[in-house]
């Protein structure tokens, strides 16, 4: 896009910085609107789940509820508790959307379509999600009320403890793909199963890790089973509490713009990006971001599968799993990756 | 602890059991109804919102006996009578608060003529609570209006009375 | 053009939020203000094209040393007036220690700026080599060069965390756990029976 500007005159630095937020517009603005429609389409899954019909009034099949309630949400008024630490308290709604956005910047959608195609992508990302549990300990914090305090805790420990399986998870990811630029990662799983699957999921060594991946990435958007830091029955709404408005929207887009990300990482790590499923020349027609699109949305499907199956850990399990069940798995696959490595491509 | 139960607690059996039994529920036809565009059958017996009837000729069934007053468990009726011009005894005042009213039914019961009765009614939610305090002219009203209904329930009810 | 305005607005914000750091009396706001600091920090290692080195610097500190320090100061109950009554006392020594690092950093300065020191890898080449990313010249250096320093770091780590746990691990005999494997193991066949009892015979378990 560079290019372009500057063949309408520009140097090139105007003309990267004019394309660069030309970029982040394309990518935001979408994401925005996917955020609405995903959460139309959780309420959907999860009320057919239960047998329930789930909104249908507001548009199509109520295809518009989201931006009702984005209405709704827009024309309250924003209340501060008088004893809340007003800055913090504004600031943490806008960290967290923020945050949640930022990561955006080096997920490829296609071969090539990506804002910032850096050689630390997976690090980036990495940073991008440790950053992410700052909005919910300031919310939490200066909120000055207890039962956002108790859930901004739940949620930093919770952060900490899965980024760790996490980290090894995608070191696995790494060694095998031999790179951390995501586009090079996905490259790295065409024909990877049996020469004609795309993907690392087909492989016996990697499957596990995917597992662990998946339910990781659960713990780490805080959803159902692991959504303890919003645990209604016991502790209200969590870090939310005290929002009203716009900053309880910013929280809320935040959010699954965050389990969005989560849901794109499982398809760039482990089932091939844009690449059709099967190596085969014919799907090659269809044009790559429908192969992510479709695939995001297929783990999204999987991420209200289970918000509507599973119930609600308890702490100490949550930090059980994490610490004792996931740890010890994810490092013993690293070593067996890594030796597997060893014999068959750099012996 | 036994090698299936081991294979079973690795490969999550229970949680893909769970899940395969979930998404059999996905694709079941739902249960709810389309609320406001369609609607439970209701029970010629069901008792919703009141209403005061009137005989063909127009006249007002209630004679101010004031047993619906006595009966009531949650003291929501309050009547006042006094005679008409023509001698006929009649209220003057005739007030529900819905807002106490339990829907016990009492009233209906008590009533020797078949003047107050909860009709098949119950979408009267309003805005203010100052709406839910019914007087005479919105139970009349509401009678005018649920006639029809309240007749064929009344008389769909009659046989087991 | 750009790469400058970038470098200022980090390099300010990295002092202005350093100054607020020590300057901030509420302690959790200070927190708040270094990981800033941190994150700007990354960001001047970025334009210097150390990128590795700036994800890790946010991911271990910002990421999880940040949270802990941010957690401590958040449930620790300070006493604001304690604390600024021993000011006057400690100040001539932290005047002192002050004024040490600033000479150790101006001198540094000087001699670097002379060129006699050799910044870079051991052996004097340039740290980045051409053609290769950060990580691979880190990968080589640390697990080529400085092999046994590197292990020996992480041995002396493992120690440091043995010893941690024995000294602050107690065995606690007056509660009971809960024991997951042994829960997760129980079968509904062990622990239930169907019995048919006889009238006015009972059951016998």
């Amino acid at each position: 896009m560079t290019a372009f500007f500057q063949s309408l005159g520009m140097n090139y630095e105007w003309a990267w910085f004019i394309a660069t937020i030309c970029g982040i517009l394309l990518i935001a603005l979408p994401l925005m609107l996917a955020v609405a429609m995903i959460i139309y389409v959780d309420r959907k899954v999860w009320a057919a789940i239960n047998l329930r019909r789930g909104p249908n009034v507001v548009g199509p099949f109520g295809l518009l509820q989201s931006f009702a309630d984005g209405l709704k949400v827009f024309l309250q008024e924003t209340i501060v508790p008088s004893a809340a630490n007003k800055g913090i308290f504004l600031l943490a709604p806008i960290v967290t959307f923020t945050v949640a956005l930022g990561a955006w910047a080096v997920i490829p959608f296609d071969a090539g379509v990506v804002l910032a195609d850096i050689n630390v992508g997976l690090l980036y990302i990495l940073a991008i999600s440790s950053l992410s549990v700052y909005g919910v300990v300031m919310a939490g914090w200066a909120s000055n009320s207890k039962y956002p305090f108790f859930s901004a805790m739940r949620a930093s420990a919770q952060m900490i403890s899965y980024e760790v399986s996490i980290g090894f998870i995608l070191i696995c990811v790494v060694l095998w793909a031999g790179t951390f630029n995501l586009t090079e990662i996905v490259n790295a799983q065409k024909g990877h199963g049996l020469g004609f699957v795309n993907g690392y999921f087909f492989n016996i060594l990697l499957f596990p890790m995917w597992v662990m991946f998946f339910i990781s990435s659960l713990a780490e958007t805080q959803r159902v089973p692991f959504d303890l830091t919003e645990a209604e029955s016991e502790l209200v709404a969590g870090y939310q509490t005290e929002y009203s408005s716009m900053s309880f929207a910013l929280f809320w887009l935040g959010e699954y713009a965050n389990i969005l990300l989560m849901c794109s990482l499982n398809t760039i790590l482990f089932f091939g990006g844009w690449l059709p499923p099967i190596d085969w020349a014919p799907l090659y027609y269809v044009p790559g971001i429908i192969w992510f699109l479709l695939k995001t949305f297929f783990f999204f499907f999987m991420f209200s599968w289970v918000m509507a199956t599973v119930p609600r850990y308890r702490y100490d399990q949550l930090m059980r799993l994490g610490w004792k069940i996931f740890l010890p798995i994810s490092l013993l696959f690293v070593v067996l990756v890594s030796g597997w490595l060893m014999f068959t491509r750099y012996a | 602890m036994s090698v299936a139960q081991l294979v079973k607690s690795f490969t999550l059996w229970e949680f893909v059991k769970a899940h395969a039994l979930t998404l059999k529920y996905f694709f079941k036809p739902k249960a709810t109804i389309n609320y406001p565009f369609e609607k439970n059958p209701l029970s010629p017996r069901f008792r919703g919102e009141h209403a005061l009837r009137r005989y063909p000729n127009g006249e007002e069934r209630c004679i101010a006996c004031k047993l619906c007053e006595a009966v009531c468990p949650a003291q929501a009726i309050t009547i006042e009578a006094e005679p008409r011009d023509d001698g006929s005894r009649r209220t003057t005042r005739y007030d529900i608060d819905m807002t106490k009213c339990i829907f016990c039914g009492f009233c209906q019961e008590a009533c020797p003529v078949d003047a107050i009765v909860e009709g098949p009614n119950f979408e009267y939610a309003t805005e203010t609570r100052e709406e839910l305090l019914y007087d005479k002219a919105k139970l009349l009203a509401n009678g005018d209006k649920w006639e029809r209904a309240i007749a064929a329930n009344l008389e769909a009810d009659a046989p087991y009375r | 053009m750009i790469h400058t305005i970038a470098f200022y607005l980090f390099a300010v914000l990295l002092i202005a939020s350093a100054m607020l750091v020590i300057m901030s009396r509420n302690p959790v706001h200070s927190v708040l203000w270094l990981i800033l600091a941190f994150f700007n920090a990354a960001g001047l290692m970025v334009l210097v094209g150390a990128e590795f080195i700036a994800m890790l610097l946010v991911i271990v500190y910002v990421g999880a040393v940040a949270v802990l320090f941010l957690f401590v100061v958040m449930m620790l109950d300070i006493d604001f007036a304690e604390l600024r009554a021993g000011f006057m006392k400690n100040a001539p020594l932290g005047v002192l220690i002050a004024v040490v690092l600033f000479v150790e950093l101006f001198v540094g300065l000087v001699i670097h700026g002379a060129g006699e020191l050799q910044l870079g890898a051991a052996d004097g080449t340039a740290a980045t080599i051409e053609g290769r990313s950060n990580i691979e010249s880190i990968g080589a250096l640390l697990y080529g060069e400085y092999l046994f320093l590197f292990e020996a770091a992480g041995l002396i780590l493992l120690v440091a965390m043995i010893g941690a746990i024995v000294l602050t691990h107690r065995e606690r005999t007056d509660t009971r756990g809960q024991k997951v494997a042994r829960q997760v193991a129980r079968r509904p066949e062990e622990a239930t029976v169907n019995v048919k009892p006889e009238i006015g015979k009972g059951v016998s378990l």
